[in-house]
């Protein structure tokens, strides 16, 4: 009865076909990509379906990889199964210039919080979240700062001695 | 009367209040970020309609400090220092994890011995943890003394911590694949005197709360939650096991040999304050007991195996002084790592270990370069603080401030 | 080195005894039953023994202050038993751990409802510049928005080091002029932190 990554991998492909693509398993966790449509569909299965009973979202978060043209901006969702005691990472990417992703607040309700950090990272808009403000930072601020082309420092900083950190 | 008259019209004018002030019916309350006893700052905005609190706005992000943004500049050795001030209530726990996950993604594996000392001081960690939460839960129910009574215990794990790594608070302990150097005899000695002295300080401790009439009254029913509600918020730890729920990381995957470890979950049963508070003190007596276990383990090594303090991985352990100076690969491996131009393998990784609060997730994306190329943590406080509009429904407003403290929130970890 | 050290280069020894210290009697003039001094180092005395601070504690530092507060490092010993969280009613503002720049306004906002005379205590390396945090989120030391009197290095520093800025300030609070805060000096003070 053991749930295996082999089953949730036959499972999902049974179920999506060639919707969910690009199984890897680094380091022992199922790792697989949807188009950004269809991810709450996959999660909602995920959710439901008897044998893969995925009920507590992890993690939520993003990652912004500034050479895939198209693909700059993924979302990944850690799902836990907490009967069968398996992981998941499910990713789903989208495009810089138009970051909408559904939201999941819907299904699991950690969702809220995490998605305004990733909004308030990255920039992603989440379709659909109830309260989608800045949540860590200033709300006046007007960047993402966790893109990777923004500084880690304050650059409106006027009492940093170059001479003293040596640059 | 027309003296009155135009004072109040002056007033009008220049008191600006908001649209539907004067007839709403509930009272807005901050919260604010700066509130009595060490919280930590997050600020709630409240509706109160008497004294039951109607809704509760949070706004967290007063601290934050950017490390997801700082650990891409740091390699893997420096970043533990950012990891120290997550939980700085039990920054043992996150150090270890954090060492875990880099193990993880270079597998490296440690031997038993640097597995076992490393549960010591996890579990001397989580004990201090639980300290603070419930001793500062009896100081916001006010009750001041059990705080000072247990505070006098941290000292001495302080004190521990700082035989071990040189630190009291902030302890930057370890290293990737086991310790910078051996458990020193006083090291042991300490915490023999603590396994000594402590289970009568938290027998002491217990009495004067856990069947105290007025704390049970002011505890019991007061931010309950359900077993599914709490899944779905993402609860992790203490709070989520005293809904019901036994999700306990080291059980169910478990890390650094916790598997030749017995020892029990505490679980509640309605998840409200009285349920957390003596799940986390049932917890440290669980600490307690795995903490002789493993230290009678420790002292079962007999022989070259008591100077085992670290996993031959000479690519990401440093090696010692006398070597550097003298052979040629110690310098070679040495220039390497301190320049951080290691063989980092690129891949994700996702490890966590039980915290204080719960799940601490460290989610690390490697490019093969000399830093990380995205690390992103899991905190627990910050998922179930979410929660919190939900627990204080309908409860006095007294009930709001005693369900925060018990919540264990750390704003550290929350804001990071 | 760019900036040599200039503060704190003389310290004054501790006066001890046989191992007890003494505190001095302020100097004044003598006489049968009576005790003439100045104005100033009385109400010094009297003040510096029974400060009450406000603990603005917001990361580690604050678990190292509470740790400075319990029996072992007892504050109490110097007079600050009664810490308060109400701005109005205190003379010291500590202020411990990292501060945002989204708490700046808010520091600020605590420091002003503080009555006159008031002194500052910036407790920590992010408080007094920012520490290990130099980002875009982190106000590098509170001394970007309030007068700092104090400040106490460490990350977090050893409670023993707390007691020493705190000694600090009391040597501050007994050496005070009584019309320091009207004068012309202390108000340029102000007016550069943009304070009225």
């Amino acid at each position: 009865m053991s749930l295996t990554n082999e089953t949730i991998k036959a499972k999902l492909s049974e179920k999506f076909g060639d919707q969910v693509s690009d199984f890897q398993e680094p380091y022992g966790l199922l790792t697989f990509e949807s188009p950004k449509e269809m991810n709450l569909k996959v999660l909602q299965f995920l959710y439901d379906d008897e044998a893969l009973r995925f009920p507590f979202l992890t993690d939520l978060t993003a990652v912004h990889y500034p050479d895939k043209a198209g693909k700059e901006l993924a979302v990944v969702y850690h799902l836990h199964n907490l009967i069968d005691n398996i992981r998941i990472r499910f990713k789903v990417f989208t495009d810089i210039n138009s970051p909408d992703i559904f939201t999941a607040t819907q299904l699991y309700s950690s969702a809220n919080w995490m998605e305004r950090e990733t909004y308030d990272f990255f920039g992603i808009n989440f379709l659909g979240h109830p309260n989608l403000k800045r949540i860590l930072n200033v709300d006046e601020m007007d960047y993402f700062p966790m893109r990777k082309q923004y500084p880690l420092e304050d650059q409106t900083r006027i009492d940093k001695d170059d001479a003293m950190f040596g640059r | 009367m027309e003296k009155f008259s135009n004072f109040i019209i002056m007033v009008e004018h220049h008191i600006k209040l908001p649209e539907g002030s004067i007839e709403k019916a509930t009272t807005t309350l901050n919260l604010g970020p700066t509130h009595p006893a060490t919280h930590g700052v997050f600020q709630n905005i409240l509706e109160l309609d008497g004294e039951r609190i109607v809704s509760a706005e949070q706004t967290v992000g007063y601290i934050h400090r950017a490390f997801e943004k700082l650990a891409e500049r740091r390699p893997l050795y420096q970043i533990t220092t950012l990891t120290d001030r997550l939980n700085y209530c039990s920054s043992p726990i996150n150090n270890m994890g954090w060492h875990l996950t880099c193990e993880k993604l270079l597998g490296v594996k440690t031997p038993k011995r640097v597995d076992y000392l490393r549960i010591i001081i996890m579990e001397l960690a989580r004990i201090s943890d639980h300290l603070i939460c419930n001793s500062v839960v009896g100081v916001d129910s006010g009750a001041f003394t059990g705080f000072l009574y247990v505070m006098q215990y941290r000292e001495l794990i302080y004190e521990i911590y700082e035989e071990v790594c040189g630190s009291r608070l902030t302890t930057n302990m370890g290293r990737i694949g086991g310790f910078e150097r051996n458990f020193t005899n006083t090291a042991f000695e300490k915490l023999e005197k603590f396994l000594k002295e402590y289970p009568a300080v938290l027998i002491e401790f217990q009495n004067l709360f856990s069947r105290n009439r007025i704390f049970m009254d002011r505890t019991i029913g007061t931010g309950p939650i359900s077993a599914e509600r709490a899944l779905n918020y993402g609860f992790t730890g203490p709070n989520l096991r005293a809904a019901g729920v036994d999700y306990d990381v080291r059980v169910h995957s478990p890390y650094s040999s916790y598997e030749d470890f017995e020892f029990e979950i505490p679980v509640g049963k309605t998840g409200d304050t009285y349920d957390r508070f003596l799940v986390r003190n049932q917890e440290m007596w669980q600490s307690l007991k795995i903490i002789e276990e493993a230290y009678r383990k420790v002292q079962a090594f007999k022989g070259a195996d008591t100077e085992v303090y670290h996993a031959d991985a000479p690519e990401y352990y440093l090696p010692p002084k006398q070597d550097v100076y003298t052979k040629m690969e110690a310098l070679i491996w040495h220039f390497k790592i301190v320049m951080g131009e290691t063989e980092i393998p690129p891949g994700e990784v996702y490890h966590s270990v039980e915290g204080g609060n719960g799940e601490l997730g460290f989610y690390l994306i490697s490019d093969g370069g000399r830093t990380p190329y995205r690390l992103h943590f899991r905190r627990p406080c910050f998922i179930y603080y979410q929660a919190y509009s939900e627990l204080t429904k309908g409860a006095m407003l007294s009930d709001a401030i005693i369900v925060m403290s018990s919540l264990n929130l750390i704003a550290g970890e929350m804001d990071a | 080195m760019a900036r040599p050290v200039r503060f704190n280069i003389h310290p004054i020894p501790a006066d001890t005894k046989d191992s007890i210290s003494m505190v001095n009697m302020p100097e004044g003039y003598t006489g049968e039953g009576f005790f003439a001094t100045k104005l100033s180092d009385v109400v010094g005395l009297a003040r510096k023994n029974s400060m009450w601070p406000l603990p603005f504690a917001t990361s580690c530092c604050g678990i190292e202050f509470m740790a400075t507060m319990a029996s072992h490092y007892d504050l109490a010993r110097f007079g600050a038993e009664r810490l308060g969280f109400s701005p109005r009613q205190c003379d010291l503002l500590m202020v411990m751990g990292t501060i945002a720049k989204k708490m700046g306004p808010i520091l600020k906002q605590v420091y002003l409802q503080m009555a006159e005379p008031r002194w500052v205590m910036a407790v920590g390396a992010c408080a007094s510049s920012g520490g290990i945090f130099d980002t875009y989120s982190v106000l590098q030391g509170i001394d970007q928005v309030i007068p700092v009197d104090v400040y106490v290095p460490g990350c977090p520093p050893r409670p023993e080091a707390i007691l020493d800025g705190f000694m600090k300030i009391q040597d501050l609070v007994g050496e005070e002029r009584l019309r320091r805060r009207n004068g012309e000096r202390y108000k340029q003070l102000l007016e550069s932190y943009g304070i009225q």
